[in-house]
């Protein structure tokens, strides 16, 4: 089998354009024999780009962290409140990380997981070791995901179901006063909204 | 309706892995998004199995770092996947070079 980069070498990074103009004669060859269509590629690109990943569910926090009214409604009513920002498809229940309160979130039965806020589960959520252990030693597991807590904070188990999923809202990092929603939503992470980790502070990162 | 993102490909995990921030995914160029959804649209239509690409794939990173190229990921994805299809009889690599030259030289502007 012959492989072009081979016969040339092919030690260097080649200029973006190079690949873009293949790739563009790749798309081109393959819509010609039907075998893919270009409606089919965007299609699957925007699913993936927005499914896959915890933005809207950083949307939220941030929206929680800046506007304490509706800190308030998502607290009360997580279904409702995600629904203001075009969330939706989702009962949800956030709860909120204190001081004196961390929340971790697991479902204990399978993998519930509120999807449309941070997309897929990671691998290990959908583990019977993470399943089991969350609940037996919550301490134990948030150590080994670098959270370590005082004995004094208390931990709340939620247990996500088929009904209800949970989200957990973070604490607002410290030094974090004059960024705006935006910036504060790229600092949230899918592990945080979790509760396996916490919003670092900028400077931290 | 929109298609649902698979976990065989969305977990891949090792070099193979997709590059994300903040668990997005990540397309630094238009072409690499271009790259991902052509790879996952055939292997919808089952033209090959995913595990079948993600072994080339993983064929191709191990040759790239042998070689010790600096190339990207999706670049090595993009090797990979034309291998795949060559070996699957479902592309002429004559025929892409020619075509390639056609974009490059402006004989042709659309991909449709």
């Amino acid at each position: 089998m012959s492989r072009a980069h081979d016969e040339h070498g092919h030690h260097h990074r080649e200029p973006e354009s190079v690949l873009s103009l293949r790739v563009r004669a790749l798309e081109s060859l393959l819509i010609e024999k039907k075998l893919v269509s270009s409606e089919a590629v965007d299609r699957i690109v925007g699913a993936y780009e927005q499914d896959i990943g915890p933005h809207n569910g950083a949307k939220v926090v941030a929206r929680a962290w800046v506007d304490p009214a509706y800190r308030q409604r998502l607290l009360a009513d997580g279904t409702a409140a995600i629904e203001e920002l075009g969330f939706g498809g989702v009962d949800l229940q956030v709860v909120e990380n204190t001081p004196g309160v961390h929340n971790l979130v697991v479902c204990t039965l399978c993998s519930c997981y509120p999807h449309a806020l941070i997309g897929l589960p990671p691998v290990w959520y959908k583990s019977f070791e993470y399943r089991s252990r969350a609940v037996r030693e919550p301490r134990v597991v948030l150590r080994e995901f670098g959270v370590d807590l005082p004995e004094s904070v208390e931990i709340r188990i939620w247990d996500s179901s088929a009904e209800l999923r949970y989200l957990v809202l973070p604490q607002r990092p410290p030094g974090t006063e004059r960024l705006s929603e935006a910036a504060l939503a790229e600092l949230v992470t899918r592990d945080a909204m979790i509760g396996v980790a916490v919003v670092p502070a900028p400077a931290a990162r | 309706m929109d298609p649902v993102p698979s976990r065989e490909i969305a977990d891949m995990s090792g070099q193979a892995a997709l590059p994300r921030k903040n668990g997005e995914l990540v397309f630094d160029e238009a072409w690499q998004g271009r790259i991902f959804g052509m790879t996952v649209a055939m292997s919808h239509e089952a033209c090959f199995a995913w595990r079948e690409f993600q072994a080339q794939l993983i064929a191709e990173i191990a040759h790239a770092e042998r070689e010790g190229e600096s190339s990207s990921y999706y670049e090595r994805w993009l090797h990979a996947f034309e291998r795949l299809l060559a070996d699957k009889g479902l592309l002429d690599e004559a025929a892409l070079a020619e075509r390639t030259l056609d974009f490059e030289t402006g004989r042709r502007d659309d991909v449709f």
